[in-house]
Parts: structure tokens; sequence; C-alpha cells
């Protein structure tokens, strides 16, 4: 053992001759003084640093839900076709909150999805899987075409090229009985196999690994 | 410790010996005590402060031969931040970061109606790139001068910091005009930073404040912009450069050291 500088003192505050020590006190009351200021110190310090801190990341665990949005009389959407519609996913900021939705009535022939009252109509997304642009439909190629980088999507809204990870994302949809209207309702993700996941933001893969590479988050959850 | 040697004073700056006839240090007519009244004026914030010794050692510092123009390379960037944070003053006095269009209408309102608002946002709009490309000259500049060795290390690990802020003040600051280019760079921008795994979709989420583009991701980005990373881009800088003056600079990789005569190994 390496010898020490200066001798080793006792850890008893009577023992080092401390004017005024109680028996067995350990600490001296500088020692204490100094540790209750750091202390206090420390409180105030984080009294007013955390709440600024969870005031700065509070939206991420704040869920945010949007209300069923009429899109039109269910007759007008044919089944081989999308007609557009425009609903609000943001409010409060105008236009800038609003976004295109591809709207067409379920096809048996290809939808082979189990059906039941949220997918009567299917639904699509036009924020591209790949990084968000606004996808557009091409009737003539029955493609969804994204003029950012170059992803194209099928009918069903599933890649046939570019980057995108995974297919389009989609809204449940109803028919309101009261109005006679279909109503478009939350954004879900899919996956190659058209599985239903939490709603995802682009970039995001969701087969095999990509699912737990890319959790759903609280502030958005499916139906 | 020892002592580090007073830096010397250029000259130019030692006050001039008497002119015949005149008293040292007594100024006599009313032109000569106004001359003197800036020095009484330095005189007395010295007295109190002792900045000169600061000043000094920050100002006349030895640099070695062989210092070239790429050296003023870090100079150019940090006049262009200047730039950027003057303009940027002056653009928050016009600009409102109102998602519901103020925005637009007020950069509009800036580019078409302000007096000079014009000259000053192209200042901040092209200002900004000409930032982004003198850090790269000037990190490159490092590199290739091994300017980054021992014991500069901890300087470049700065520098890199300052790299990354300056990238943060460029995605930040493309949001604010707030039109389609800006719009639909951001959403990329964000869900790029998305990609991350595991992290990553928090990260959008933090960054637009939920799991839409709202107003709040707006307000949320200008206070980054304007606030945040300018604070902690100062706080950088004044680090940068004060390693900067402690360590001095280097010479160029070409320079090769020349010993003394008499200290060579064939003189010992």
């Amino acid at each position: 053992m390496a010898p020490t500088r200066r001798p080793s003192k006792s850890k008893y505050t009577a023992d080092r001759g401390i004017p005024g020590a109680f028996e067995g006190e350990t600490v001296t009351r500088r020692r204490f003084m100094t540790g209750t200021a750091h202390g206090a110190g420390a409180l105030m310090t984080m009294g007013i640093a955390l709440p600024a801190l969870a005031f700065a990341v509070g939206p991420i665990f704040k869920n945010v839900s949007l209300p069923w949005q009429p899109v039109g009389p269910p007759d007008i959407f044919p089944e081989d076709n999308y007609i557009p519609a425009i609903i609000t996913i943001a409010p409060g900021i105008g236009e800038a909150g609003k976004s295109t939705v591809y709207i067409r009535k379920r096809n048996p022939r290809v939808d082979t999805t189990p059906p039941n009252q949220y997918n009567r109509w299917v639904a699509i997304s036009t924020r591209c899987a790949h990084l968000g642009c606004p996808v557009r439909w091409v009737p003539a190629a029955e493609r969804f075409i994204c003029p950012c980088h170059g992803g194209v999507y099928d009918l069903q809204g599933m890649r046939v090229g570019g980057p995108p990870p995974r297919p389009l994302d989609r809204f449940y949809t109803r028919l309101n009985q009261d109005s006679g209207l279909v109503e478009v309702g939350r954004r879900y993700s899919v996956n190659s196999e058209l599985r239903i996941f939490s709603p995802r933001d682009p970039g995001e893969p969701l087969d095999g690994l990509g699912q737990y590479a890319y959790p759903s988050r609280p502030s958005v959850r499916a139906l | 410790m020892p002592k580090l040697p007073t830096p010397p004073i250029p000259p130019r700056f030692l006050p001039a010996p008497p002119r015949p006839g005149t008293q040292r240090g007594r100024p006599r007519t009313p032109v000569e005590k106004g001359l003197e009244a800036g020095k009484t004026v330095v005189d007395w914030v010295d007295e109190r402060t002792s900045l000169s010794g600061a000043v000094r050692w920050t100002m006349f510092r030895k640099v070695p031969k062989g210092t070239n123009w790429f050296y003023t390379l870090g100079s150019a960037t940090m006049f262009a931040f200047l730039n950027q944070a003057i303009t940027g003053v002056f653009l928050a006095m016009y600009y409102r970061p109102d998602a519901a269009g103020g925005a637009y209408e007020s950069v509009r309102h800036i580019t078409n109606d302000v007096f000079l608002g014009q000259f000053v946002r192209g200042m901040h709009k092209w200002g900004s790139s000409v930032m982004v490309i003198l850090v790269f000259l000037h990190m490159g500049r490092t590199f290739f001068f091994g300017a980054y060795k021992y014991p500069r290390e901890l300087n470049w690990v700065i520098g890199v910091v300052l790299l990354i802020l300056t990238m943060l003040m460029s995605f930040t600051g493309y949001l604010l005009p707030f039109d389609q280019r800006s719009y639909w760079a951001t959403i990329v921008g964000v869900n790029i930073n998305g990609t991350g795994p595991l992290v990553g979709p928090y990260l959008s989420d933090f960054l637009r404040g939920g799991p839409e583009f709202t107003a709040t991701t707006l307000s949320r980005f200008y206070a980054i912009h304007m606030l945040l990373v300018p604070g902690l881009i100062i706080a950088m800088i004044g680090a940068h450069l004060y390693l900067v003056a402690k360590l001095g600079t280097s010479a160029p990789p070409w320079m090769r050291p020349k010993p003394e005569p008499e200290l060579t190994e064939e003189a010992l």
C-alpha cells in the first residue's frame, strides 16, 4: 500500500478536536452546511429545469385524435378508381393543415382482407411512405406517383417502385347512418401483407425487424 | 506553475517619446487635453477591470512562419455568423411565426414593402449558404494542414459541434418563410430524422411538437432558430476562440522547424 501523505483522520469530529463536537458525530457543521446549501441549490435548479424540459418534450406523450370527417355520399366512389377528398389533419392553421385522401369503394376482387364496418371504402393517404411528400393518383397508369424521389404504388397502395419502405398509409372509413355520408377516421399503417399497425411516420419499414425498430408512439394510436 | 511571459506590445502602440519642450504626461493646451480624453477613459476602465491584459493576450499573439490566407477562413466564418446574427435580429422585428398564413405574409411584407427589407432578407438568406460553405472550407483547411492534431483535438471537437449547430440553423431557418418549398422540405427533413431506429419516431414527435405538422411546429422551429441554437453557437465560438488564443495556430505542414545552429546535434 502506498504511503499516504497525511495521517488518516478519525471519522469522529470529537476525536479531531473540533470545538463543540457531539459524541458519535461524523459530519462537521461546515460540511453539513455546505451540503445543505448545495442540495437546496440543486433542488431549486431542478424545480425550474425539469418543468421546462417536460414542457418542451410534453407533446411526445400527448395523444392526438381527430374526429370522423365526412367526405361524400357513398355512391360517388367507384370500385376501380380513386376520388380525392380533402380532410383536416392539423386544425387551426388553415390550408397548411389540410391533406388529400384518395377514396374508392372496397373491391372484393382486389381487396382480399376480411371485410368489416371500417373498410367498406378504401381511403389511401397521400403521404408518401418514403419521406412524406404528397403522392398523386394517375388514373391512366393506375399508379400513385410521388414527385420527390420517384416512389410508385399500385391500386392497393403497395410499393411497385422507388425507395418507399412500406405501402401507403390508410384511413378507417365508415358510413354515418344519420347523415348518410362516408366518413374518414384515424390513419393506420400497413406492412407489405396489409397487416394493420399503429400509424407510423414515413421512412419507417414495418416488415421483419422494422416493426420493432420503429415502435408505435404514444402520440398516435390506431383505432 | 511557471508564469508565461507578458505578450509584447507592438511599437506603434507604445507611447511616443515627448516632443522637445513639452513635459511628459502633462497635457497643457485644450487640444492636448482633448486628445488625452480617450486615454483617460481607457485607463479608468482598465484600472477597474484589468482588461488590457486579456486584450493583449488575445490580440498580440505570435503566429508561426508560413501563416497564409487560408488561415482567415475561421474569421470569415465568424463574420458570416455575425452577419446572420445582426440581420436575423432585424428580421425578427417584422417576422411573425404564424402557421395560418401570417408567417408567409410577414415574409412577403419584409421582401416587398419594408424599406431595404429585400436587402436584409437577402443578406440573411444568402449569408446562410455562405456560412455553410465557409464552415466546410475552414474544416478542410484544418484537416489538410493537420491543425486538428495534439494539442488541438478539443478544438476540432468543438468545431464539429459548431458544424452540427450550423446545420441545425439551416434546417430550422428553412421552414420560416413558410412557402411550399419550406413546408415540404421540413416534412422531408423531419421524416429523415425519424428514420433513426428506436429514437427516430420520438425525435420526429419532439421536432413537430406532436404527430402532425401544426402551428406548434413553426413556433418551435422559430424558437430553436432564433434563441436556442444561436446561444449555443455563441458559447461554442467563445470556447473555440479561447483555445485558439491559448494554443496558438499551427504552422503549415510544409514548414519545417529550423533549430538554432548551436543546438543542432552536430554542434552538441
